[in-house]
């Protein structure tokens, strides 16, 4: 038990899938003007990730490695998260029509987001077991929930500011998504200390 | 060499099999038969979803437009002529489009004009400046100047001008969002077109008036005597303009001794 919650601590806060190891910048970039469609984006992405994860994971381990076919990871993952997002939307349109409204266009922008299929890669090189990865991707979608959160409050002051003519619109984004990431280096050593 | 081949050949397309399978099968159980005229006229509408045509959004009013012909084609606003127009081709039924409106905020009692009575630090909102003593203005009537209107414009029409909110005409799109907001009704919809509008809300007195806010109607009547079409009337010591007979002359606006009569630009 204690594992997996460092497990997914140290997903959201130590390696945070957008402020450490620089996945699904695209989204955190582009759909981060206003809080409410970030976290309408965060929260799709935590739900392709588990998805995506659940059906990788078995691929991987049954499938690819026992026929030697690891090399197939990649072209394999892509197929089927490309599949799932479809089949998701589908589903939702069918059973939820209002999520699938709320989630618009998002959702087949998850069809392309780095960050969902590095969860995927990263789960099978971490050599997570099933529950070690399901927990790993919730971890990662939170953490991913997070960024966009705080970098929307962070914009919606941003556009109010009084920032240099040269600075204005995408640089002073860009520096503020910086100065996040610096901040978030901060949670460097917290794990190891909380549960020593 | 050639069965490892035939092995990696094989499963991504077992895989890329099974998925498509996947999505088959769910596209014909769960899939969802939608009218294609009603994303053709949805692809019309402008998608601000403001709600000025009464339906709850522009899905919901295509989906009206698509499935109940006696739906009015011209219920879009902020689409105006060319979205009616749209709207009718692919309908095949004819209506006439909406005389364009455009909200207006009948205050001109900016922070040079009026009177203060107090310092308001609080709540950044109209709606909780009103409550401490009717706002920071002398004048009950006028702009609180705290953007409620601005917040709810889904067109991004309305800026807070010294203290005065202002509605660019165009941009606004007549939802009527604002209007509703405005906690001392202050906005309407008018004509948008070159004609006269009042820029006073004010009901008091003149006397009283002149020692609350530079800009305020005193009820002088002078508009109402002057005007060739007949389209001003002083009620309450405030003048109303009637757009359907103002001819856009523009003689009150330049009679007016307080200036809060104006020409509206469209």
């Amino acid at each position: 038990m204690k594992e997996l919650i460092i497990i997914l601590m140290s997903a959201v806060l130590v390696d945070n899938y957008v402020l450490n190891k620089f996945l699904g910048i695209c989204p955190f970039l582009g759909v981060s003007k206003k809080s409410d469609q970030a976290v309408g984006m965060g929260v799709s992405v935590i739900f392709v990730m588990l998805v995506a994860t659940a059906a990788t994971w078995p691929i991987q381990t049954y499938l690819l490695n026992p026929n030697g076919l690891g090399y197939l990871q990649t072209i394999v993952f892509i197929l089927v998260i490309a599949a799932l997002v479809q089949f998701v939307e589908i589903f939702l349109k069918k059973f939820i029509p209002a999520l699938h409204k709320s989630l618009g266009v998002y959702l087949p922008l998850i069809t392309t987001n780095c960050a969902v299929l590095g969860v995927t890669i990263n789960n099978i090189t971490d050599e997570y077991n099933f529950i070690q990865s399901m927990v790993s991707s919730l971890g990662c979608g939170l953490g991913f929930l997070l960024a966009m959160w705080i970098f929307a409050g962070i914009r919606n002051r941003l556009e109010e500011s009084d920032a240099p003519e040269c600075f204005k619109g995408m640089p002073i984004t860009l520096v503020a998504a910086s100065i996040v990431s610096v901040a978030f280096m901060g949670f460097g050593g917290i794990i190891d200390k909380l549960f020593a | 060499m050639t069965d490892v081949i035939i092995t990696a050949a094989l499963v991504v397309a077992g895989l890329g099999l099974a998925c498509s399978l996947l999505l088959v099968l769910a596209s014909h159980f769960m899939g969802v038969k939608t009218n294609p005229v009603e994303g053709e006229v949805r692809d019309c509408l402008p998608g601000a979803n403001c709600g000025a045509c009464g339906f709850s959004g522009c899905d919901a009013y295509a989906k009206a437009l698509a499935e109940n012909p006696e739906t009015p084609a011209n219920l879009c606003r902020p689409g105006g002529e060319a979205t009616v127009n749209a709207i009718c081709e692919i309908l095949g039924v004819e209506a006439e489009a909406a005389e364009p409106l455009t909200a207006f905020v009948h205050c001109g009692g900016d922070c040079n004009k009026q009177v203060y009575k107090e310092i308001y630090q609080g709540l950044n909102s109209c709606a909780a400046a009103k409550m401490l003593y009717g706002g920071k203005g002398a004048c009950l009537y006028g702009c609180l100047g705290c953007g409620d209107c601005a917040t709810v414009c889904e067109h991004d029409a309305i800026c807070i001008v010294n203290g005065v909110a202002k509605v660019d005409p165009r941009k606004c799109g007549a939802c009527g969002l604002c209007v509703a907001k405005c906690p001392n009704h202050l906005i309407s919809l008018v004509p948008k077109a070159e004609k006269a509008v009042i820029t006073c809300s004010n009901h008091e007195k003149g006397a009283v008036v002149r020692k609350e806010c530079q800009n305020g109607c005193i009820g002088c009547m002078k508009c109402q005597k002057n005007c060739p079409a007949e389209a001003i009337k002083v009620e309450n010591f405030l003048a109303t303009v009637d757009y359907e007979k103002c001819i856009g002359c523009g003689k009150c606006v330049s009679d007016c001794p307080v200036g809060c009569l104006e020409m509206l630009k469209a």
